[in-house]
């Protein structure tokens, strides 16, 4: 109670502070809108629509994407802790793509597939895949090798041990991957929403780059707010309560 | 099988180590960890390999596992040549080796499962048997970390136990354990080995270890690994760590380490 009370502090000085900045008239309200405009757009965009709208097509495609990202990565991931063959080829190749920043897949998509889901589509699963891919590499390697040998005299092997030792041992790795992969999945996908006009969905980055061409401050801010919103959701939602499972059954962290 | 025949447990088999030799090589030097090792082990007894650190005792509990193959010789459990690892030829590790994303209960289970011929509901009782056999049937749904070292080892057994194995192999089990914890466990072996009897090897550095538990004490020197002397414990059990007859055996055999380590002093 009395951590959310310090916390609901926090962010309420946080607001009254941009307030009191924007009262000052340091910069034009063209520049920065006051809290009250971001907040008046907001409403006025979930009333009509457009906000839910928008917020439903970009999960929806960033959920596709990511799911599609890791049902290809951690299968290859797999195999790259498994065989040195695919270790030298596969591995090589997603420690490069890895690398590279997903924004740098748009020229390629768009002319791959045009201005088409497919493109946004493409973009977030180069941006998950090879992520994926690594941290669940690392994640097998860094198992005990105790923990196999115990599991190997059980009469464990085959499948067997693949699903029941060295996929749970690996789990607090694969658990951060996923997260990683998400946070690379987000970042692909309002690049390519940002980046690539498409008719067939009005997703929030494209919210987000109209509001810059239409000049309205008060809608770059809102949407910005709307996405960090989705972020922090998804984390405290989604990857909270399995981390807390795994210091739990674990003994890590420290609290 | 039938949960009583599963409980009653199978007959203890006998072990050969024929003419067994290892070496491990690295890039920088070649280590002749284990020379021409001949060794029989009846069904039943309970075995300590005790000697200096590299002398190769842990690799050749591997070989006998089936965890690791010797560049020479074989070892036969029941008249068949160890291949690879089987459940019946089960270790305990020096660490307890248990799954964290597992209970204790779960943990026991493990084995179990793998074994065919039981339902599940089957296992679960054999599982809370071995449980209480060490002592922790309060401990069934505990996570592994919250466990004590000794208490570790202990649920470690009770996996090594489950499955019922013929030959339990232990690899320095209560070397990380405190002294109080490990009179402790010493005497839950002993009770234990006394129910369920299995043919034991048992790797140690500790002498007195070696003679409180052990029907035969294997002492072995290093480079190579060699088997130097054997020693017979005809105390009777159960054996106290600190009764006086059993600190003398000890003393026998410690002299004989150093004489061994002596030699090899001299000889480098």
């Amino acid at each position: 109670m009395r951590r959310a009370l310090l916390a609901t502090l926090f962010f309420l000085v946080l607001v009254a502070a941009w307030h009191f900045i924007v009262k000052a008239g340091v910069w034009s309200s063209v520049l920065l809108p006051s809290p009250q405009s971001v907040g008046e757009y907001l409403l006025g965009a979930f009333r009509d629509g457009t906000l839910l709208q928008a917020t439903s097509v970009t999960v929806r495609r960033l959920l596709v994407g990511y799911l599609i990202g890791i049902a290809i990565g951690l299968p290859l991931g797999l195999l790259t802790s498994a065989s040195r063959f695919v270790e030298d080829t596969i591995g090589v190749m997603a420690l490069g793509l890895q690398t590279l920043p997903s924004v740098c897949w748009i020229p390629l998509a768009l002319l791959w597939f045009g201005q088409t889901e497919s493109a946004m589509l493409f973009v977030v699963i180069m941006g998950t895949v090879w992520s994926v891919v690594i941290a669940t590499d690392t994640g097998v390697r860094n198992i005990p090798p105790i923990f196999a040998r115990a599991a190997r005299t059980m009469g464990s092997r085959g499948l067997h041990k693949w699903t029941k030792v060295i996929l749970p041992a690996s789990l607090p790795f694969l658990v951060s991957g996923m997260k990683q992969g998400w946070a690379f999945a987000w970042r692909s996908l309002m690049a390519a929403e940002i980046y690539v006009t498409i008719l067939t969905g009005f997703g929030l980055g494209h919210l987000l780059h109209y509001g810059r061409e239409l000049h309205a401050m008060d809608q770059v801010i809102g949407v910005m707010l709307v996405i960090i919103t989705i972020g922090l959701l998804t984390d405290k939602i989604l990857f909270s309560p399995v981390e807390r499972f795994l210091h739990n059954r674990w003994g890590t962290g420290l609290r | 099988m039938s949960l009583e025949e599963e409980l009653e447990g199978l007959p203890p088999a006998n072990l050969a180590v024929e003419d067994v030799s290892k070496w491990f090589r690295t890039s920088r030097q070649t280590v002749h960890a284990l020379d021409h090792i001949s060794l029989n082990i009846s069904e039943g007894e309970f075995v300590c390999l005790v000697g200096p650190s590299g002398c190769g005792k842990s690799t050749l509990l591997d070989i006998i596992a089936g965890l690791a193959t010797p560049d020479e010789g074989r070892v036969m459990a029941d008249n068949a040549p160890v291949l690879n690892p089987g459940r019946h030829r089960l270790v305990m590790f020096q660490e307890s080796a248990l799954f964290p994303w597992l209970n204790v209960i779960g943990n026991i289970m493990f084995g179990l499962k793998l074994k065919p011929g039981l339902r599940n509901k089957e296992r679960l009782e054999v599982a809370k048997f071995f449980l209480q056999l060490v002592g922790l049937e309060k401990f069934a749904a505990a996570h592994v970390h919250e466990l004590s070292g000794g208490m570790k080892q202990r649920v470690a057994l009770a996996r090594a136990l489950a499955p019922n194995p013929r030959v339990l192999l232990m690899d320095e089990p209560f070397a990380a354990l405190d002294a109080l914890t490990r009179e402790q466990l010493y005497s839950d072996i002993q009770r234990i080995w006394e129910k369920r009897r299995k043919t034991i090897v048992f790797v140690t550095h500790n002498v007195r270890e070696a003679v409180c538990l052990a029907d035969r004490v294997i002492l072995f020197s290093r480079n190579p690994g060699r088997i130097r002397e054997q020693f017979d414990i005809p105390i009777p059990r159960p054996r106290d760590i600190n009764s006086i007859e059993l600190a003398q055996h000890a003393a026998q055999i410690t002299r004989a380490l150093k004489g061994h380590s002596e030699e090899e002093a001299s000889h480098e």
